[in-house]
């Protein structure tokens, strides 16, 4: 993946571990620690989005999968933890196939729609099977996570697990788009039929790559409900799915590193828009907005602009950007 | 009630909201043959039509009629101004950038309405009073005769003008192809951008009928604007016809789901009944195979 992702990575890691012991606010390490897992949700629907050209409107519902099963296992019939956590990835990645296989052959956006749909009957499901999954009250008493007998029983010391998970996916992805099959996906999203043409099984990378994203979420899903220990449907609505989508272009498509900074940036930003009450919800879509019409390759590169010089930008390529699809 | 009386009672009050979906999708239509966006702030701008209405009847008691126009004008600006700024300002014409766009509008908007009209629901009195009239033994609501009755005059009168005048032949061919269009001196952008105030018109039209049956608040516009959308891959995206067609079965299929399995589980059946179709026709009911060349 580069010399120069390997360094940055290094940095990046270093400052993420490094900053549980300056800063001591529990509540600001929570936002972080959900910063995390959405890090891994939006890496996941970057490589969706960026490397397959397909958009999914329906990760709330994959995420809210992977807090359902887990906790439905784990507490309602005594599973242990890591094996449930691996069991709800299997199975939300075959419900991504079971949806991806009839949707990813057809040309055009016939994703979104399916995603959509099931997003919805998923969160219908999670209030109105109210015996199995709490209802529209919740879900509570969800085992915490352990590793060996050590519980992880505060946001200090979740923090490095989560972080852990957060790093690995960033490094695993990373990995992953300057392989092979990163090729591939990058010629895919720049031109499906040029990429058929050169002999890539279109069809099949982008349901892989799909049910890659669904499964990333998943295992962000699991990890938040044996954080939170509570779930509840709202959490897993149509607008968390919304959300995650307004990360990866904020960061900006194609960018993993960008995604990274989108997923930060808008965990935090409601955080901060709770101040204006009531306004919060205009100005988060106003700076949306801003952001879409003036920024259109995203916040990622203009911040990351300000610290590199433009030359040596063009001629290193911090990542490969794939070009967007026809 | 027999069962056939009560399916034909389900039928009907599926056919009154399938109504107001097949506008919402004939708004989604009409952007999208233009531009080749799906506008998701299609769904605020019912909200709107219900908002506005609600103030200029209700509050300024202005009488029915002007309000009713009143409306409609205030919504089309809205979505004139959508596409005048916002669309038409955008540094990237990507299709996924405008969409994007169009949901961070319909969050402003929704924001916005939030801090104007407040958070409580709010309805309107129906259009003619609420004795229901007899129709084979089947209860019907005057205000549903009143759904009906401005849905086929504006679906009759949109179709009129998309055939018959200069200016919707213009849009035709635009949607039919904007380069060959632009290539014939069509002025694509303001095409374009009656495309946009059509959509704000059409949205202000179906809220507008609904309250009175449904009752509104801020933010209703995101579960209507799919409702919408849906009812317009239903029918084969884009087509005017399919989004008739897919909003009055959408409602229609809603409202069996309500009736004979459970109210709660209303959208999940339309959502489900929606997904089989187009995994068995993915180009929805009314849509064309489409050939491309490589």
């Amino acid at each position: 993946m580069g010399k120069k992702n390997k360094i940055y990575l290094l940095a990046y890691a270093l400052i993420i571990f490094l900053v549980p012991a300056i800063w001591k606010n529990n509540y600001h390490l929570m936002v972080l620690n959900i910063a995390a897992l959405n890090i891994v949700v939006v890496i996941g629907l970057n490589l969706l989005m960026g490397f397959a050209g397909q958009i999914s409107l329906g990760h709330a519902a994959f995420f809210g999968l992977g807090a359902y099963l887990s906790a439905i296992f784990t507490a309602t019939f005594g599973f242990p933890l890591w094996p449930t956590i691996i069991l709800a990835m299997v199975i939300t990645g075959m419900v991504a196939y079971a949806i991806g296989i009839p949707t990813l052959k057809l040309e055009g956006h016939y994703l979104v729609m399916a995603t959509l749909g099931f997003n919805i009957i998923i969160y219908i499901l999670m209030i109105q099977l109210d015996g199995v999954t709490g209802g529209p009250s919740g879900f509570p008493g969800i085992p915490r996570l352990q590793v060996g007998g050590f519980v992880f029983d505060s946001d200090r010391k979740i923090y490095y697990l989560l972080w852990t998970i957060s790093v690995g996916t960033l490094l695993l992805s990373l990995n992953l788009i300057h392989s092979r099959v990163g090729r591939a996906m990058a010629a895919l999203s720049h031109n499906e039929i040029a990429a058929r043409c050169a002999g890539i099984d279109t069809e099949n990378y982008k349901v892989k790559v799909f049910v890659i994203s669904a499964v990333l979420a998943s295992l962000a899903g699991s990890c938040y409900a044996h954080y939170i220990t509570f779930i509840s449907p709202g959490t897993f609505s149509f607008f968390y799915s919304i959300q995650v989508v307004t990360m990866v272009l904020i960061g900006g498509i194609g960018s993993l590193w960008g995604s990274v900074f989108g997923a930060i940036l808008l965990t935090i930003l409601p955080e901060i828009l709770h101040a204006v009450k009531e306004y919060n919800v205009l100005i988060y879509g106003i700076i949306l907005m801003v952001v879409l019409i003036f920024f259109p390759q995203g916040l990622f590169p203009v911040v990351a602009g300000i610290f590199r010089k433009r030359k040596d930008e063009a001629r290193s390529g911090m990542e490969l950007v794939p070009g967007k699809g026809p | 009630m027999t069962f056939g009386l009560q399916l034909f009672q389900f039928i009907l009050s599926g056919l009154t909201t399938g109504s107001t979906y097949a506008l919402i999708a004939i708004g989604f239509s009409l952007i999208h043959n233009a531009t080749g966006i799906v506008n998701f702030a299609q769904g605020e701008f019912v909200m709107l039509g219900g908002m506005f209405m609600i103030t200029f009847h209700s509050l300024l008691k202005l009488p029915m009629l002007p309000s009713f126009f009143l409306t409609v004008l205030s919504v089309a600006a809205i979505g004139l101004l959508l596409e005048f700024g916002p669309i038409r300002r955008a540094k990237s014409k990507e299709i996924l950038i405008l969409v994007m766009i169009t949901i961070g509008a319909s969050i402003s908007i929704k924001g916005l309405s939030m801090i104007l009209f407040g958070k409580n629901p709010m309805t309107l009195p129906p259009f003619s009073g609420e004795t229901p009239l007899i129709l084979f033994g089947a209860a019907i609501m005057p205000q549903s005769i009143w759904i009906f009755g401005i849905t086929v005059s504006i679906v009759l009168a949109l179709n009129y003008f998309l055939k018959k005048t200069t200016t919707g032949k213009a849009m035709r061919a635009v949607a039919a192809s904007r380069r060959s269009a632009m290539l014939t001196g069509i002025p694509v952008d303001r095409m374009i951008l009656l495309s946009f105030t059509f959509s704000g018109a059409l949205g202000a039209v179906a809220g507008m009928i609904i309250t009175p049956i449904t009752t509104t608040s801020y933010d209703v516009g995101a579960i209507l604007g799919l409702k919408g959308f849906s009812a317009a891959i239903l029918g084969g995206y884009g087509s005017m016809p399919g989004a008739v067609i897919g909003g009055l079965l959408l409602g229609v299929f809603e409202s069996l789901g309500a009736g004979l399995i459970s109210s709660e589980y209303k959208d999940a059946v339309a959502f489900l009944i929606l997904l089989t179709i187009l995994f068995l026709k993915p180009s929805g009911i009314m849509g064309k195979g489409r050939l491309r060349r490589v």
